[in-house]
């Protein structure tokens, strides 16, 4: 427990998690065909990754062309007709769950990695991100035999569940590998092939796991892995020869996504933006809610689409909750990601800090009062004090947009009913936190939140055999458990 | 005239109107068109329904989705089964309905009314079925209790088929109120009167008014504004198949807030045949509730 007494220094000795366990090459290819390739033709071109904590260059990555696309997604047809599908999933099974042990094996090397890439804490990315990656792969290889219990759908009418054929995935960068988990272990488990594109600011986790695939000898095509950014994404997820978009990102880029499969017989799963309402009530038990705020919008750096980017406390208890959410905030160590002791890392890029900024300023000009932790932040690299942001309204647009960072935006309420209709008061439905001592109210609320994921005296949490996903314009479909094989089955 | 001429009987004849929030307006257009029996034979005139008819009907959709969602599913199935109850009362005026609208035997027409009650008893079972059957605990790893259940999407925008008229609108509207949404239905075109007799069953078996809300006439007029408004939850364009044009334009607008789309089959399907959780499934969303386990 940290001590009340506010004149205490609290120092910390330096403990840096050796990056000397990670091996990045100065540069990579793609991931076609169960090997890394060159980007095709004389004029391919490579992009630089960079570590968010410092603006250090990492490695060169290839921009995978159309034509790379195209032969990405040759390679995963092939493989879907003549391997994969034909594979009994008692096999494919034990591809996955090779891919679960390795990961296991080398997760601080992959934790390091990740870490590196994309600014986030080590302590987060070794005790949350691998491990439920591991955790995911193992999850779905156990489904990969047991499809016909799959869909309640078809049992009935004795259906036999088929996979689509090739899935076009393109994930972002707020947990790299982990998105790439979420999509490619139910993928595979149904017998789908893939061609994954990671980020452009991380994607040297998604190159780490093609090694992986190697090492496991995972038969070629089945996983393909290629990097680029907008323009390589819309080659992969507009490509006349897949069956399957998923996608997790912006709600901007996820209604361009579903504009550019209308008509085709493309099955789409979106997993798009959120703006969640985290609401204490008068009775709840406060220093657990004070965490479950902190957790809310300061886990990786409020880069979370479920994060509880909106404050919603009961009035009464305002004043008390608000000098205790600061009290805790002062005590969160922001800077060197790879240090085991750091609460918050890098915001993961320049322009992600841009956008932060310029929603924060706005917030600012709207009238909303600003406090920041006060925090000695590093010279280089990108950085954003964990802030909150009091007196606001719902018409402010730091309480109706998605931030995507470490800002939490704090309104009130004085009723339960008054707490749905302004948590409810958004385009968003992917999240929600209720913070109550009294059952009956937790499913009360549970009911009316309009929301595909809520939790109550507890936030951000994830396990593989939960479903999460989101209503309106969070998106549709869902990752995770038996759900998110809906997605990958006919 | 004639008929008074030969001393028999003037019979009184029902004009066929929108349904609209339990109530039958006019189109607000004041526009209507000649329906024709299937022989070519001039049956009655239909409401045309235009887009502020659309728009109408989504906030009367919207005004009763709370209420309708809130239901125990007990009570919704007790109410479908009741829609069930009251059709089979009537099932003399189905029949003939759908002999004159599809050109259907006798034989063949009273089939196809009794397929669609048998349709509405299914689904008004899955009520309370559902939930246990695509929901359930997820075991987390870790000390929490973790319940994934199903919930409706909201509001539902439906263009029923074409071809059959009573069966094929049953199984598109019923798979959608039964598990919570509302609907707004666009009905055939040249085959609507069925859908308006329906609705008569609707005003009359509890079904609250607007949970069901059927526009007749051309779905081209109200369909791209149905398929763009940002009040509509999701959209089935099974009535649609065949218009590949329209279908792709619908989905385009319907992006736009991220709607559910049921895309439309090449052709219109085999109706009689027992249809799978699907048309339900489409139009509903998984809500995940965590809560710490602890002393």
């Amino acid at each position: 427990m940290v001590s009340t007494g506010s004149t205490t220094d609290w120092t910390y000795a330096p403990a840096p998690e050796s990056r000397g366990i990670v091996d990045i090459k100065s540069s990579y290819g793609l991931f076609v065909n169960g090997e890394f390739v060159d980007g095709s033709g004389p004029d391919s071109r490579a992009f630089k990754t960079i570590n968010p904590a410092t603006e250090e260059v990492l490695a060169e990555v290839a921009e995978a062309s159309e034509a790379d696309v195209d032969a990405a997604i040759k390679a995963a047809r092939r493989a879907y007709t003549r391997v994969w599908s034909r594979m009994p999933g008692s096999e494919r099974a034990k591809y996955l769950y090779r891919i679960a042990r390795i990961i296991s094996e080398r997760g601080r090397e992959l934790a390091v990695l990740e870490t590196l890439d994309n600014g986030k804490p080590i302590k987060e990315s070794r005790d949350i991100d691998i491990p439920v990656v591991a955790a995911h792969f193992f999850y779905y290889a156990g489904w990969a035999d047991k499809l016909e219990y799959a869909l309640p759908h078809s049992m009935g009418s004795g259906a036999d569940p088929q996979p689509l054929g090739v899935a076009a995935q393109v994930i972002p960068w707020n947990f790299p590998l982990l998105m790439l988990a979420w999509k490619i272990a139910p993928a595979l488990a149904a017998g789908n092939t893939v061609v994954l594109k990671p980020a452009e600011t991380t994607p040297l986790t998604a190159l780490l796991f093609a090694e992986i695939c190697q090492q496991a000898d995972l038969p070629p095509g089945v996983v393909n892995i290629v990097t680029g950014a907008g323009a390589t994404g819309q080659a992969l997820v507009t490509h006349p020869d897949v069956d399957k978009v998923a996608f997790t990102g912006s709600t901007a880029v996820g209604r361009a996504i579903a504009k550019s499969v209308a008509g085709t017989d493309k099955r789409v799963t979106l997993e798009l933006g959120g703006k969640a309402a985290n609401i204490v009530f008068d009775d709840a038990p406060i220093d657990q809610a004070v965490e479950g705020i902190v957790t809310g919008i300061f886990f990786n750096q409020g880069h979370v689409c479920c994060a509880g980017s909106r404050l919603l406390v009961q009035e009464s208890i305002a004043d008390d909750l608000l000098d205790r959410l600061k009290r805790r905030m002062a005590t969160l160590r922001v800077g060197d990601p790879l240090d085991k002791n750091t609460d918050v890392g890098a915001i993961n890029s320049a322009a992600q800090l841009a956008r932060i900024r310029e929603l924060s300023d706005i917030g600012d000009a709207e009238g909303a009062e600003r406090w920041s932790a006060p925090c000695d932040l590093p010279s280089k690299g990108f950085w954003f004090p964990p802030t909150v942001f009091t007196g606001v309204s719902q018409a402010h647009r730091i309480a109706r947009e998605e931030i995507f960072g470490p800002v939490l935006s704090v309104l009130t309420f004085r009723t339960p009913h008054e707490a749905v209709e302004k948590a409810n008061n958004t385009p968003y439905g992917l999240s929600a936190g209720v913070w109550t001592d009294k059952g009956s109210r937790i499913l009360w609320m549970a009911n009316q939140l309009r929301a595909g994921v809520v939790w109550a005296n507890t936030f951000n949490k994830f396990d593989p055999t939960s479903p999460f996903g989101g209503y309106k314009e969070s998106g549709y479909g869902r990752e995770g458990g038996r759900h998110g094989l809906e997605g990958y089955l006919r | 005239m004639t008929e008074a001429r030969r001393g028999t009987r003037v019979d009184v004849r029902k004009t066929y109107k929108l349904y609209i929030g339990g109530a039958f307006p006019r189109s607000e257009s004041g526009h209507s068109y000649e329906v024709s029996d299937a022989q070519g034979k001039f049956v009655a005139n239909a409401a045309l329904a235009s887009r502020k008819d659309g728009r109408d009907a989504v906030v009367a959709a919207r005004a009763a989705f709370k209420g309708w969602a809130a239901k125990t599913a007990y009570n919704r199935a007790q109410i479908l089964y009741r829609v069930a109850e009251v059709m089979e009362d009537r099932r003399p005026q189905f029949v003939q309905a759908v002999r004159q609208s599809e050109g259907l035997a006798a034989q063949r027409a009273t089939k196809v009314v009794d397929a669609a009650i048998d349709r509405l008893v299914w689904y008004a079972g899955w009520a309370d079925k559902i939930a246990q059957v695509v929901g359930g605990a997820n075991p987390v790893a870790g000390p929490f209790f973790n319940l994934s259940t199903p919930e409706p999407t909201g509001v539902v925008a439906v263009i029923a088929p074409q071809e059959s008229s009573l069966l094929g609108l049953v199984c598109v509207v019923a798979p959608v109120i039964i598990t919570g949404n509302t609907v707004v239905v666009m009905s055939s075109y040249e085959r609507p009167l069925p859908a308006v007799t329906f609705a008569e069953v609707l005003a009359t078996s509890d079904v609250p008014g607007g949970v069901v809300n059927i526009l007749t006439g051309d779905y081209t007029a109200p369909a791209p504004w149905l398929a763009s408004h940002m009040d509509v939850n999701a959209i089935d364009l099974v009535g649609a198949a065949g218009d590949p044009d329209n279908l792709v334009a619908y989905e385009v607008a319907a992006a736009d807030n991220l709607k559910r789309v049921r895309r439309a089959p090449a052709a219109e399907p085999d109706w009689t045949e027992t249809p799978g959780l699907d048309t339900m499934t489409a139009f509903l969303e998984t809500k995940t509730v965590w809560h710490p386990i602890g002393l």
